[in-house]
């Protein structure tokens, strides 16, 4: 027997001067299956709930209906105060007499009538209400983050600090990502290796971090707090519990020609190599192409001369499996690939700029490495044609990005920055120089950004043309580069010693590989998908996946340490309880009737709908069904319109529920 | 091989040479042209200029007369008649709307399905392999500079041929017949185009930066497939030499002129000796 | 129905929780006056909706239905709108088919920020549906069957 209790504010004035609260109260406690419908200053206030509270006990009511503010004010307030009573809280409703009625209205006629039209819709709607109990989902208390780059570290350290174990995956040797291979960061002109090491060297030591490097992710399989993980760990050909990485191995290594992945073509490695000094793991891999004992079965030196006796070529991929709660996903970026051969075919090269036909013209990672003082060049900035000393050097903006008809529309946000500090560092140390730059914008947004562009301007004496490069072409040694300065009205035209292309940031190779892998959303470009753009920029619609760092979109340091922060506090909240408990109201199929077509699991935005075996005690299939994982669904409904037989409901907003609120209208 | 042939207006005016040397060349190659019949203007720079109606509506007249004669296969030696040619064909084939019209003003039937070639497509169409064993001279005392111009390689989307920044289809063919082109920095800018009369100056000025890089570069004589960039290098290089006061003598061949060469056919026969500069 | 016996229209409006309830909500926080005639009904995603809703509100009395919900791109559900979209272009043809008035259903996005929108859209829904009259017909083909 149904017993609902009405409560109807007055709000102070704000319904009352609008809406005869009293005769709403009087009206609808005609209706039948209202015990009380009682009128109050301020529901909301103490007194107020004392008085449903009350009632609750003193009527024995089965639902409330408290006809006030907006639900979006105070459900989660009217709710707990009837679980304090014993009342389950799904049988909680609002009807919005203020902001949808006495806020809008000034006829106090019909704002009445409406108000208690409002209100029976209400009490229809909560005769239907089930009471629900909070979804609770195991959680491990282990993540997982993907990418070791400083976003990557950042998030592992905060999360292994705060108690809890994290798996960190590389895919390259050591971890350290695109700021191990700077040279110096803006706007503060920091040591980029010296700000970065000490974090890699924490990650390493962490009791917490369980670091493997050279491997990558291959398979996700679970949910929300029970992901498992599978991670292949390439073959290194070094067995880490034997090395001790004193470098006799590269040393004596003759394969010396390879060109080397961490000075982005500037620099060469051996076969066997450590990526650079001050890795983490400080241990070697061999490159399996460019190994002549793996390639030809010759050689074998470093076997040899190892006193550790820690080579073995017979080393093999190596796949296990990690239990986790929640994944940090900080796969970080590369470069546009600014020479003919695309990836795609929207994308195309930039051949007007002469990128691999004239070895002088490179970009901008690259010059990075030049400038570097552990770099190919030893810090010393040269030509990579003839190791001279370049005199004058032109560095073009947005090589690739803000470019509609052949590269990526979006803009690359970090590419002014880092152009003005190259023409610092490059002043700094050719005084004679002459540092150019042909830009569109200046994006200088950030703390003390716009500060800097103009130090490099008015202080370092750069020159910036504002206007894009047409052609560069090489006469005598010299890189000619055509361009224009727009604000001066005429066409320029530069001689340079070296030009240096700020191309697009992008996002790393083999990211939409492992969005799928992971259920998360990806955008055009392979940026990955947030949740909200601007409320939830770290989650993704996978729930227990998070996102931070340049994956998600062009970004600098200080923006991906920040999101990697919020991303560890995302799964520090996951893992701060027991369990994780959810809203109730999610979808639910009726397996008996479900003709498994599986239109809700194709339509489902959050993948939640699973395809379900129902088996009788002898294991011979009865039926197929859909069947919805509490743990995933967030409850839109997109599934109960679908499907064809009505054979999935959507607690809170059941079929019978809103056919109710309709139906109380007539 | 049979195809059909447009010439235009420059190659059957003041650009007579280029016909002689691209029929000439063919008909050793074994490549029978049908001219089309009754052809009109392909509008060129004035009709894009003004109309953008006019600017397809002259191409579809031609490419229905060439549908209607059967052709699938279209020539039109000069970069600007083919690039008209394509751009009416494609603006036709994706608006059916536009096919339509186009039928009712050209008073003909209109698919849009004719395939138009530049003169180097002809050639890798016949194929370098087959150009090789009709060969019979080498031409290795040449080091020509391969001039493309503007109209050859863009726009890129319509016309997707070869490498819009560093074309290098000239130059595989040339080489592969003995020649040694050099690399050089002025393949695709512009000689002037059609300005001679209108705005020489721009004209002597574009043309002269091309022959001046040329010759720095190595080169002994200049190939172009193109009327228009023939008429401003070369008939024009005495006024240009005039200007600036110097004396360039760069010969500017045909494509054809040089196909025709390995080929054995004389400068008679390929219309080179009326070019203005000749070959000290 | 008012005093001097004019045709108050009867509107039922299903919107979703993020967006146009939100927008609802400013309205009345911004003190923005409209029509007293819709009733809204509060669903999570403009997703929930389809057929058989718009259907029953006519059947239930309503003389025009509106669903609203957020812009393309900002579901709170990622894509909840788009499916009611499509699922909206083929109930257009289909209601059209059947005879229902086709200028007695609207689709709107309207967002948490506007208010102002939300206000508007009512207005002139009410005022277009007063000019309609009320939707006897479909009442009528109820009886019927």
């Amino acid at each position: 027997m149904a017993r609902i209790g009405v409560f109807t504010c007055w709000c102070g004035e704000n319904i009352a001067r609008n809406v005869d609260v009293e005769k709403v109260a009087e009206a609808i406690g005609k209706l039948p299956h209202v015990r009380c419908s009682v009128a109050y200053k301020y529901m909301c206030s103490d007194p107020g709930q004392a008085i449903m509270r009350e009632k609750i006990v003193s009527e024995g009511l089965t639902g409330v209906v408290v006809a006030s503010c907006s639900p979006h004010m105070h459900l989660k307030t009217f709710r707990k105060a009837a679980e304090s009573e014993g009342l389950n809280p799904y049988v909680v409703e609002m009807a919005n007499i203020r902001e949808h009625c006495s806020w809008v209205h000034h006829n106090k006629e019909d704002a009445t009538r409406k108000a208690i039209d409002l209100v029976r819709m209400s009490v229809a709607k909560v005769l239907r209400n089930h009471a629900l109990d909070p979804i609770r989902v195991p959680v491990t208390k282990r993540a997982l983050v993907i990418g070791g780059g400083v976003a990557g570290i950042q998030a592992a350290l905060d999360i292994a600090d705060a108690g809890h174990e994290v798996v960190l995956v590389e895919r390259d040797p050591s971890i350290g990502g695109k700021m191990a291979g700077l040279s110096e960061t803006f706007p503060t002109l920091d040591c980029s290796q010296c700000i970065l090491t000490p974090r890699m060297v924490d990650v390493g030591q962490h009791p917490n971090i369980k670091l493997h490097t050279y491997s990558e992710v291959e398979a996700v399989d679970g949910y929300l707090g029970n992901f498992k993980v599978t991670i292949r760990k390439k073959a290194r050909y070094v067995d880490m519990d034997k090395c001790t990485g004193c470098g006799i191995c590269w040393n004596a290594c003759p394969s010396k020609k390879n060109l080397s992945e961490f000075d982005f073509g500037m620099g060469t490695r051996k076969a066997i190599y450590v990526p650079f000094p001050q890795a983490v793991p400080a241990r070697p891999v061999i490159d399996a192409n460019a190994c002549i004992k793996l390639t030809k079965d010759k050689c074998g030196l470093c076997e040899k001369k190892c006193p550790a006796g820690a080579i073995n070529f017979d080393d093999q991929d190596e796949l296990i499996t990690e239990e986790i709660g929640a994944v940090v996903v900080a796969t970080g970026y590369k470069l546009y690939d600014i020479g003919k051969e695309q990836q795609n075919d929207k994308l195309a090269g930039y051949g007007e700029y002469g990128y691999g036909k004239y070895k002088d013209v490179i970009d901008s990672l690259q010059f990075e490495r030049i400038v570097s003082a552990s770099g190919p060049t030893v810090g010393e900035i040269q030509r990579p044609s003839d190791g001279k000393e370049p005199k004058s050097v032109v560095f073009i903006s947005c090589v690739g990005s803000r470019d509609n008809a052949k590269g990526v529309s979006y803009c690359s946000k970090i590419c002014c920055m880092y152009n003005a500090k190259h023409t610092m560092l490059y002043k700094h140390k050719v005084h004679d120089g002459q540092a150019h730059v042909f830009y569109m914008d200046i994006r200088a947004g950030g703390k003390n950004y716009d500060e800097f562009v103009r130090r490099a301007i008015e202080q370092d004496g750069a020159q910036y043309h504002r206007g894009r490069v047409s052609k560069i072409t090489e006469e005598n040694g010299k890189l000619i580069v055509r361009g224009v300065d727009t604000l001066a009205g005429v066409p320029v035209t530069v001689e340079a010693d070296l030009v240096v292309l700020a191309a697009a940031m992008r996002p790393a190779d083999g990211v939409e590989q492992l969005a799928q892998k992971l259920n998360v959303g990806y955008d055009e470009f392979g940026f990955l998908s947030e949740s909200h753009p601007k409320l939830r920029p770290i989650e993704t619609n996978a729930a227990g996946v998070f996102v931070c760092g340049a994956c998600q979109g062009p970004k600098d340091i200080p923006e991906s340490v920040a999101q990697a922060s919020a991303a560890a506090g995302k799964v520090m909240m996951m893992f701060s309880r027991k369990e994780l408990t959810r809203e109730p109201e999610v979808a639910c199929v009726n397996e008996q009737n479900c003709a498994a077509c599986f239109a809700c699991a194709r339509a489902c935005p959050f993948n939640a709908i699973e395809q379900a075996e129902i088996r009788d005690r002898n294991g011979n299939l009865v039926k197929r069904t859909a069947r919805v994982n509490p743990g995933l669904c967030m409850g839109c409904g997109t599934c109960v319109a679908i499907c064809p037989s009505k054979s999935v409901d959507l607690e809170g907003f059941t079929e019978q529920q809103i056919y109710a609120q309709v139906e109380s209208l007539v | 091989m049979d195809i059909g042939y447009y010439p235009g207006c420059a190659l059957h005016g003041s650009s007579n040479d280029y016909e002689m040397s691209v029929r000439a060349c063919l008909e050793v190659l074994g490549v029978q042209l049908r001219e089309v019949d009754d052809w009109i203007c392909c509008g060129a720079t004035a009709a894009h200029s003004l109309n953008q109606k006019l600017a397809v509506a002259l191409p579809a007249r031609n490419l229905a007369l060439a549908e209607c004669q059967g052709m699938q296969d279209l020539l039109a030696p000069c970069p600007m008649c083919s690039m008209e040619l394509i751009k009416a064909n494609q603006a036709i084939s994706a608006d059916a709307k536009l096919k339509k019209e186009m039928a009712e003003i050209v008073e003909l039937k209109v698919e849009g399905k004719v395939s138009v070639l530049n003169l180097i497509q002809i050639f890798q169409q016949v194929g370098l392999d087959r150009i090789k064993e009709l060969a019979v001279k080498s031409l290795d005392e040449f080091k020509p500079a391969c001039y493309y111009g503007c109209l050859l390689t863009r726009p890129p989307e319509a016309l997707q041929f070869d490498d819009c920044e560093q074309p290098s289809s000239m130059e595989t063919l040339l080489e592969g017949l003995g020649a040694a082109p050099i690399d050089w920095n002025y393949k695709t800018e512009c000689c002037g185009a059609g300005m001679t009369m209108s705005n020489e100056d721009t004209v002597l000025d574009l043309s002269h930066k091309i022959l001046t890089n040329a010759a720095d570069h190595g080169a002994n004589c200049l190939v172009v497939a193109c009327p228009m960039c023939h008429v401003n290098l070369d008939m024009k290089q005495a006024d240009i030499d005039r200007r600036y006061n110097v004396q360039h003598d760069m010969v500017v061949y045909y494509l054809s002129d040089l196909v025709g060469f390995a080929l054995g056919l004389d400068e008679q026969r390929l219309g080179v000796n009326r070019h203005f500069v000749a070959k000290h | 129905m008012s005093d001097n016996n004019e045709f108050e229209p009867k509107i039922i409006a299903y919107v979703c929780n993020w967006c146009t309830y939100l927008g609802a909500d400013l309205a009345g926080t911004n003190r923005l006056e409209y029509p007293t005639n819709v009733r809204i009904i509060r669903l999570p995603c403009t997703g929930r909706i389809d057929f058989n809703l718009i259907v029953k509100a006519f059947e239930m009395g309503a003389d025009t239905v509106l669903v609203s919900g957020c812009h393309p791109g900002d579901c709170h559900y990622t894509s909840g709108n788009y499916h009611a979209r499509r699922r909206w272009m083929l109930f257009r043809g289909l209601l059209d088919t059947m005879g229902i008035d086709m200028e007695r259903i609207h689709f709107t996005w309207i967002s948490a920020a506007e208010g102002a929108k939300f206000q508007k859209v009512i207005t002139e829904i009410t005022e277009k549906t007063k000019q309609l009259g009320p939707y006897e017909a479909y009442r009528k083909v109820c009886k019927v069957s």
